[in-house]
């Protein structure tokens, strides 16, 4: 599965390489890492925008956010 | 839904936000200049004697509240980490040139904004150079800019800032001798220090809990055509329009408008250059200001570039006066831009 990881790097960083990782993998699912809760909410933003399903999982003050792509 | 609720909350946040910066003017802060952090950080700089511009000397205390709100509200909702290491020196850097540009229009990405709801017209150029900054920042973090990441630090190191702000307004209240305070100009001109205070308090939490950020709004516009961070800024608009209208503090023009000028090349270049800065850096001087309270060390840096950019400012006459912008102003600013541009080109993944 793809993984993006975008831990550490500020806004709006994730929300771009996110971004990238979406258009460049149309229909696939996305595993992002981040470990804001900024960077969360701008991911989470950001798929739900594209008709991505978001799940999120806490670890150890980070997250690991499932972006499960929209149904055809 | 929860989207829904979180955008309502940033409109009235925005909104509240504008109302207060308009009533500031009212209660003793310069016109159209009801809360600027760049004014304001230029104010602090003069009043700790790193520039000598006897007009805009002052221990500005909305940045000490927006400062303490913010930090009082990451630490209350689980959201202060002291971190850093990315970039430093750049940041550092891209804070002074943010500030240069800023001080040759006369104002940050906030007061463009409020300028405009006071019928300033010139700060249409400034918000037209912003809004070209920021796609300018956009191409580069397109190209895959970006400063490095963060790590976690010391959790003390993160409680610096929060307390440098707090010590700057211990140093206000007991006035030691030097400390410079104007007798005259904008710096001379503020509201009471409990009502300056508590009203940054207000800001600082509302823009904390939004992430409220007056270049972020026209950058996300652009980058992934989402309007929650413009909306705070639209709001803002409204509100402080109202107030104007209000009590009669609107006058459309270009000339004789309060601390502007009306050269327009500069006054757009400028906030290129300042929009430019901002976006490289993540941020407008509002939202480093509440990341340097969430234990972002690197923003706390990023304020001392401000620092240092409005001291260079004032001592190297290139900040705008009503007249026109300073004798080396127009070249500072075509100097930083090509550096920030430089840094925008090189700093990027694969180069």
């Amino acid at each position: 599965m793809l993984e993006v990881d975008v831990r550490g790097l500020s806004c709006p960083i994730p929300v771009v390489k996110t971004k990238k990782a979406i258009e460049e993998n149309p229909g696939q699912t996305i595993v992002v890492l981040v470990e804001s809760e900024v960077s969360r909410e701008n991911v989470t933003r950001l798929a739900q925008s594209k008709g991505y399903k978001v799940k999120a999982e806490k670890t150890a003050g980070e997250y690991r956010l499932l972006l499960e792509p929209p149904e055809k | 839904m929860k989207g829904f609720s979180q955008k309502y909350f940033m409109v009235v946040a925005g909104f509240l936000f504008g109302v207060l910066a308009a009533l500031m003017s009212l209660l003793g802060n310069p016109p159209n200049m009801g809360v600027c952090i760049a004014c304001f950080y230029r104010d602090i700089t003069g009043a700790l004697g790193l520039h000598r511009a006897a007009v805009v000397q002052y221990l500005r205390p909305e940045i000490m509240g927006i400062a303490i709100g913010a930090f009082i509200s990451a630490f209350t909702f689980g959201e202060f980490r002291a971190r850093g290491g990315s970039s430093p020196l750049v940041r550092f850097l891209l804070g002074m040139f943010f500030m240069i540009g800023a001080l040759v229009f006369l104002g940050c990405p906030v007061r463009a904004v409020l300028r405009l709801a006071g019928g300033d017209l010139n700060a249409l150029s400034g918000l037209a150079g912003v809004v070209v900054g920021a796609l300018l920042g956009i191409a580069f973090l397109r190209r895959g800019f970006n400063l490095g990441r963060m790590t976690p630090t010391h959790q003390a190191s993160g409680y610096l800032m929060p307390l440098i702000m707090f010590g700057l307004f211990i140093l206000l209240i007991v006035r030691p001798e030097f400390i410079f305070y104007s007798e005259e100009g904008p710096g001379a001109m503020h509201a009471p220090i409990a009502v300056s205070l508590v009203v940054g308090l207000v800001i600082g939490f509302l823009a904390q809990r939004t992430r409220m950020c007056f270049v972020g709004g026209w950058r996300d516009l652009f980058l992934v055509r989402d309007t929650y961070l413009f909306s705070g800024i639209a709001a803002f608009f409204v509100g402080a329009l109202i107030v104007n209208l209000v009590t009669g503090k609107v006058h459309v023009g270009f000339a004789g408008q309060p601390i502007a000028q009306t050269n327009q090349l500069w006054n757009f270049l400028g906030m290129v250059l300042a929009g430019l800065s901002a976006t490289l850096l993540g941020g407008c001087p509002l939202r480093q200001t509440i990341l340097a309270s969430e234990g972002d060390i690197d923003a706390g840096v990023t304020i001392f570039g401000m620092i240092m950019g409005a001291a260079v400012s004032h001592n190297f006459l290139l900040a705008s006066s009503p007249k026109g912008p300073g004798v080396y102003g127009p070249l500072a600013v075509v100097i930083c831009l090509i550096l920030a541009c430089a840094f925008g080109y090189l700093m990027s993944e694969g180069s």
